[in-house]
C-alpha cells in the first residue's frame, strides 16, 4: 500500500514465531513510532482469547496506519511550508555553503498551528476511537484473566478430588 | 607545663599538613584547570539541562543561540552527543525522527528513518543518513559515544535483537512501577500537600501528617498510571515520553490498570477513613479531574491547561483539610498560589515542545494561541505577588511573608515579562527553570512566616488578670 511515495505497510522483517510462550514486542516502527507485537496463540485457545487477540492485532494495525499517515503528512507539509516561505523571501533552498536553509522557531510556529487546526476533527475522531478500543481490549483482557484463574482453580480442585486415595 | 609538647605536636601536624597541601597543589591545579576547561567548552556544546538531575526530565539542548528548523536532513551522517537521563535506561535509543518521503532509493524508503537535527530532540539520537548507512550513539554505557556505520545486514540483526518477550520480570517491577506512577512528580505533589498540612493553624499531628501524605501519594500514583494507560500511542510519538513502561511493552495495559486500582482504592479509602471524608473526596476528585478531564482535553481544547492548574492546586488544599477537617480561606489561598504558579511553569515548558505537540495532535496554548500563552504566564506570575500579599490578610502568615517573598516573586515576574516581550526559546527555558526552584522556596518562606497560633487560654488570662 502506498501513501505518496512511501510504502507504509513494510515493517520490521524479523518476527518471532507466534508459537512461543509469550507475546513478543519489537523495536519502534520508523514511520509510526509504534512497536509491533507478535501475539502468542495458546493451544486450546478459547473464543474469548481469540476475540481479544484479533482485536489487539486489528487495533495495532489501525494505530499504525493512523500514525504513519500522520507523521508522513506532517513531514511533507512541513517541508512544503519551509519551501514556500523561503521562496516568498526570495531565498533559495540551499545557502552559499550548500546547506539547506532553515526557518526559525517563530516562523515554524505558524505551520504548527495550521497543522493542528486543519486536522482537528480527524484527531478528535481518532481519540474517541482509541479510547473505545483501549477500554474494550482491557475489559477482554480482564475477562480472559479471570477465566484462566477460574479454570486453574477448578482444575486443581478436580485434580485433588481424583487423586484422593480410595480406602 | 603541657603547653610546649602540645604546641610542638600541633606545630608538627601543621607542618605535615602544609607539606601535603603544597604537594597536592599542582595536582589540584591540574584538576581545577581541567574542570575549568570542561566548563569553558564551546557554549554551543553545553548540555545545559543535564546538570539538573533531580527531575530527570528531558529538555531541549542549546545548539545555537537561535535554533533552526531544517527542511531536509544533511547529507553526511551527523552526530549529536546527548546524555539520556531517564532512569531505567535503554542502551541504544532510536530517536523519533520525522520522515522524509522523498528518497533516492525507493526500495529502502521505509526501513530508513530520515532524521533531522530538529530543535526539539532531547534524547540520545540515532541519525540515519540518506544512503544506506546508519550511525548510532550509545548513550549511557560509556561516556565517550561512538559512531559506526552499519551495513544493511548489521542493521537488520540489530533490529532483530530488539525484539523482546513481553514477560514480566519480578525484579524489574519496582522500577517499572516507579516510572508508571511518575514517582518524582508524585513526590513533588506530596510535598505541596505536606506544605498545606503544615500551614494549617492547628497543632501538628505527626501520625495524621504521615497518613495524609501516604494517601495523597497513592492517589497521585493512581492518576499518573491511568494517564499513561490512556496515552500509549501519543507517548510513543513524543521524544519526552517514548520510554515509558507501557510504550515499551514492559507490562500489559491490564497490569497497569490493576496497579492503578491497587493504589487508588487503598489511597482514597485511607484518606476517607483515617483522615476525613472531605480529604478523601478531594483526592478522588483530583484523580477524576486528572484522568477523565485533563487527559482527554489535552487533545481537544486549550482549556486543558486551566484544568491541569486546578489539579495542581488541590493537593495543598487536601493537606490543609486533612489537618483541620474543613475548607477555609487559608486552604484556598494556598491552592491559589499553586494554581497561579502552574501557568508560568507549564507555559514555559510547552513553549519549546511545539513541534512534538503539533505532530502528536496536542492542543496547547503555545502552539495554537502563542500570544495568549505569553500573556497568561505573565499575568499569573504577577498574580503570585498579589496572592502572597493576601496571605497575612487571611491570617495564614505574618506580614513578613509578602516582604521576603517579594524578591523571588519579582524575579519570576521579570522572567515572565521577558518571556512575554521576547517570546524566544531561551527566555522560555529560563522561566521554566526559575519556576522549579521558585515554588519550593515560596512554600518554605510561607512556612517560616506561618502565623503563630494564639491559644484561647492565653486570651482569657489577661482579661482575668486585668479584672482582678
Amino acid at each position: 500500500m502506498l501513501w505518496g511515495d512511501v510504502d507504509i505497510t513494510k515493517r520490521s522483517i524479523f518476527r518471532p514465531e507466534a508459537t512461543s510462550t509469550h507475546d513478543w514486542i519489537g523495536p519502534p516502527n520508523p514511520l509510526s513510532n509504534l512497536r509491533p507485537i507478535v501475539y502468542h496463540v495458546p493451544e486450546n485457545e478459547t473464543e474469548l482469547e481469540k476475540r481479544l487477540r484479533h482485536l489487539r492485532q486489528d487495533t495495532e494495525d489501525w494505530n499504525h496506519d493512523f500514525w504513519t499517515k500522520q507523521n508522513v503528512m506532517f513531514t511533507k507539509e512541513k517541508d512544503a511550508f519551509i519551501f514556500s516561505q523561503l521562496n516568498a523571501k526570495g531565498l533559495s533552498v540551499c545557502d552559499e555553503q550548500g546547506r539547506r536553509r532553515a526557518l526559525n522557531a517563530e516562523e515554524m510556529a505558524v505551520f504548527y498551528k495550521s497543522f493542528l487546526d486543519t486536522n482537528r476533527v480527524r484527531h478528535a475522531d481518532y481519540n474517541r476511537e482509541w479510547y473505545r478500543r483501549n477500554f474494550t481490549i482491557t475489559l477482554l483482557m480482564a475477562r480472559v484473566a479471570l477465566n484462566n484463574m477460574w479454570k486453574t482453580v477448578t482444575d486443581r480442585h478436580s485434580r485433588k478430588k481424583s487423586s484422593t486415595p480410595t480406602t | 607545663m603541657f603547653k610546649t609538647p602540645c604546641s610542638r605536636l600541633s606545630g608538627l601536624i601543621g607542618v605535615s599538613v602544609k607539606r601535603k597541601l603544597v604537594q597536592n597543589v599542582p595536582r589540584c591545579n591540574q584538576t581545577a584547570r581541567s574542570l575549568i576547561q570542561l566548563y569553558r567548552r564551546d557554549p554551543a556544546n553545553w548540555l545545559t539541562y543535564q546538570h539538573l538531575n533531580f527531575l530527570k526530565r528531558q529538555y531541549v539542548t542549546k545548539n545555537k543561540s537561535e535554533l533552526h528548523q531544517r527542511a531536509v536532513p544533511k547529507q553526511a551522517p551527523a552526530l549529536t552527543i546527548l546524555d539520556e537521563r531517564e532512569d531505567g535506561v535503554e542502551r541504544q535509543v532510536q530517536r523519533i525522527s520525522t520522515i522524509d518521503p522523498v528518497v533516492s532509493q525507493p526500495e529502502d524508503v521505509t526501513s530508513k528513518a530520515q532524521a533531522e537535527i530538529s530543535d526539539s530532540t532531547p534524547v540520545a539520537e540515532d541519525v540515519a543518513a540518506q544512503n544506506a548507512s546508519v550511525s548510532s550513539v550509545v548513550s549511557k554505557r560509556d561516556e565517550t559515544p561512538y559512531v559506526h556505520v552499519e551495513s544493511e545486514e548489521a542493521k537488520e540483526a540489530r533490529l532483530d535483537r530488539q525484539w523482546k518477550e513481553i514477560k514480566v520480570n519480578v525484579t524489574d517491577l519496582p522500577d517499572i512501577y516507579a516510572r508508571l506512577a511518575k514517582v518524582k512528580l508524585t513526590a513533588l505533589v506530596v510535598t505541596t500537600a505536606a506544605a498545606g498540612f503544615a500551614m494549617a493553624p492547628v497543632p501538628f499531628d505527626p501520625l495524621l501528617f504521615f497518613v495524609s501524605c501516604l494517601g495523597t501519594g497513592l492517589a497521585s500514583c493512581t492518576a499518573n498510571s491511568i494517564n499513561q494507560y490512556f496515552e500509549v500511542p501519543f507517548d510513543s510519538n513524543m521524544n519526552r515520553t517514548k520510554n515509558r513502561p507501557l510504550v515499551r511493552g514492559q507490562i500489559s495495559p491490564l497490569h497497569a490498570v490493576s496497579f492503578a486500582l491497587a493504589c487508588g482504592v487503598p489511597g482514597v479509602a485511607l484518606l476517607t477513613l483515617a483522615v476525613n471524608p472531605l480529604t478523601g473526596f478531594l483526592g478522588a476528585l483530583n484523580i477524576f479531574l486528572y484522568t477523565c478531564c485533563y487527559t482527554p482535553l489535552k487533545r481537544l481544547s486549550i482549556s486543558n491547561t486551566w484544568v491541569g492548574a486546578i489539579v495542581g492546586a488541590i493537593p495543598p488544599v487536601m493537606g490543609w483539610t486533612a489537618a483541620t477537617g474543613c475548607l477555609e480561606p487559608g486552604a484556598l489561598l494556598l491552592g491559589g498560589l499553586l494554581y497561579s504558579w502552574q501557568f508560568p511553569h507549564f507555559n514555559a515548558l510547552s513553549w519549546n515542545l511545539k513541534e512534538d505537540y503539533s505532530r502528536g495532535g496536542y492542543r496547547m496554548m503555545s502552539v495554537t494561541h502563542p500570544g495568549m500563552c505569553q500573556r497568561v504566564a505573565l499575568r499569573h506570575s504577577v498574580g503570585l505577588i498579589g496572592l502572597s500579599a493576601l496571605a497575612p490578610v487571611l491570617d495564614v502568615t505574618t506580614w513578613t511573608f509578602p516582604l521576603i517573598s517579594l524578591p523571588i516573586n519579582l524575579y519570576i515576574s521579570y522572567l515572565a515579562f521577558r518571556f512575554y516581550h521576547k517570546g524566544d526559546r531561551n527566555n522560555a527555558r529560563k522561566l521554566f527553570f526559575c519556576s522549579l526552584w521558585h515554588l519550593p522556596m515560596l512554600l518554605l518562606l510561607a512556612l517560616t512566616c506561618k502565623k503563630p497560633r494564639r491559644d484561647p487560654e492565653d486570651a482569657a488570662l489577661p482579661s482575668a488578670s486585668s479584672a482582678s
